[in-house]
């Protein structure tokens, strides 16, 4: 399977998770990369490419490689919201193949929840940002019910169906136990929470945490001379549409993730129905239903009717957000790091009660901004 | 302590539109090119990306693309709540985020036909929200 792959993903690590109120955004990410880099049996001297996405300064990658003490000779901060990382994944496989690396790190940290970064007042609302600014939408999560609200009148989607990926991530968090929410819960439980914004319910929305994770990227050469087997990178693709909501084309499809997953099958040469593991960001459960019909492991307005029966849980048929998603094991802002950390150890066989028997072949999916930006990653093992 | 609106910065691509609204007209571009219209306002059309756009004063009626009820917001607007947004599609075939104001909630339906009001909001600012056609 990896004979053709040209990189892989040797190491990967979180950070402390959920409330973090004495770290600090660069101590987080420095615990994850120390850890991602043992993992993967490597040190912090062979790290050339460093990939990170973050808004705590105005170039977190020379702030972040400096308290690192590395000087990375590749340099990647792009910033597309929560699938960032996956859109990293894709931009370190082709500096690899060009030939300009070997080893990239890929990291993220955030203290959103002890900063309550996430409920920041704008002075004022600048450039594009002036047409929507004014009505007070709360965003993301505004957004997101905007869409919700448009496919449920489109497809009847309904909102026991949003519940049933609410209620399938819980289970998974009970097997996780760095998960932050580990209480089982019901469909009524999700529809009896209050709303935030119709049709989403509280227990739609993911949660608020600190955290941080890391990812090492390794050529192939590189790959096969580290400490644990390595997950090969099959697959790739990314693309956005939009950045405002109202200027996304179509509310009720999300483009982005269709765009970018008929390049990563494409290039993986593998379809859906192939895949054995999926890790699909879940910043609102209507965003799982979205990226299930873009990516094709459904059709069109099937979202809801193929999440129904608790088909993604423990022991359904579709596993999927094995850790606990953003829904129910942490969401640091821009979750996107954690889907690949999940999907390789998924790979590996390290995941003990939640851990997906016989999984070869797993997808991670990145969502950003308004369902603005998305990136697939397809990943297997020998 | 008084709650600070954000207010929105008018630059040189928005200033007439933002003129417009204060005088009770609801200002969108227009493509000499492809004929569509074009919103929010740019230096090239997002269509065909031609330059030949002019202002063209919009009728104001569209139907809800979708909306939601915000329970919670964030800021100056979180004593607002619950406030109806709507994004709503003109009859010039753009699409814009607004607030649907004077309508019990359950009248408010994707696809209803509603029509602008033009709503001062303080420090020389005024929104276009829209109202439905009864």
């Amino acid at each position: 399977m990896g004979q053709s792959a040209k990189a892989a993903i040797v190491g990967v690590a979180e950070s402390d998770l959920g409330r973090t109120p004495d770290k600090t955004v660069l101590q987080l990410q420095a615990q994850a990369a120390s850890a991602a880099l043992a993992d993967a049996g490597l040190q912090f001297q062979d790290v050339e490419a460093l990939f990170c996405a973050g808004n705590w300064a105005w170039s977190p990658n020379l702030m972040l490689a400096e308290y690192l003490g590395i000087q990375p000779k590749y340099t990647d901060t792009t910033n597309i919201g929560g699938s960032s990382f996956e859109a990293h994944i894709g931009h370190a496989l082709a500096g690899i193949e060009a030939g300009l690396f070997n080893v990239a790190l890929i990291t993220y940290g955030s203290t959103q929840r002890s900063d309550r970064g996430r409920n920041r007042a704008h002075s004022a609302f600048r450039l594009t940002e002036q047409y929507e600014g004014s009505f007070g939408l709360p965003t993301p999560v505004g957004a997101y019910a905007l869409a919700a609200m448009r496919h449920m009148f489109e497809y009847g989607t309904t909102s026991e169906q949003l519940a049933e990926v609410a209620v399938a991530t819980r289970k998974w968090a009970t097997l996780n136990e760095k998960a932050m929410m580990r209480d089982p819960i019901t469909i009524e439980d999700v529809l009896n929470s209050r709303w935030i914004a119709e049709p989403l319910h509280l227990l739609d929305c993911c949660l608020v945490t600190d955290g941080g994770g890391a990812v090492v990227v390794a050529s192939a050469s590189r790959a096969t001379h580290t400490r644990k087997a390595p997950i090969w990178i099959l697959g790739h693709g990314e693309a956005h549409t939009h950045n405002t909501i109202a200027n996304m084309p179509d509310l009720a499809t999300h483009r982005a993730a269709l765009a970018s997953g008929q390049a990563a099958f494409a290039m993986a040469g593998l379809t859906p129905a192939e895949i054995d593991v999926a890790e699909i960001y879940d910043s609102f459960t209507i965003t799982v239903i979205l990226t299930l019909e873009a990516l094709g492991f459904c059709g069109r307005g099937e979202g809801g009717s193929f999440v129904s029966g608790q088909r993604t849980a423990p022991g359904g048929p579709f596993p999927m957000n094995t850790n606990g998603g953003g829904l129910s094991y942490c969401h640091p802002g821009m979750y996107g790091i954690f889907l690949l950390i999940e999907a390789t150890r998924q790979l590996r066989g390290e995941c003990g009660p939640r851990q997906v028997e016989g999984a070869r072949l797993a997808l991670a999916h990145g969502t950003g901004g308004v369902l603005s930006s998305a990136a697939t990653v397809i990943l297997g093992k020998d | 302590m008084p709650v600070q609106f954000p207010q929105p910065s008018i630059d040189s691509d928005s200033q007439v539109y933002w003129e417009g609204l204060a005088q009770g007209e609801l200002r969108i571009q227009h493509c000499a090119s492809c004929l569509r219209h074009v919103f929010y306002p740019r230096v090239l059309c997002p269509h065909c990306h031609s330059d030949r756009l002019s202002w063209i004063t919009a009728t104001g009626k569209g139907t809800i693309y979708s909306y939601t009820i915000a329970h919670q917001a964030f800021g100056p607007y979180a004593d607002e709540v619950p406030f109806i947004i709507a994004i709503v599609e003109l009859a010039e075939g753009v699409r814009m985020m607004t607030r649907i104001v004077g309508a019990p909630r359950e009248q408010v339906t994707i696809g209803a036909a509603v029509h602008v009001t033009f709503t001062p909001v303080g420090e020389g600012v005024t929104l276009p929200y829209f109202q439905l056609i009864a």
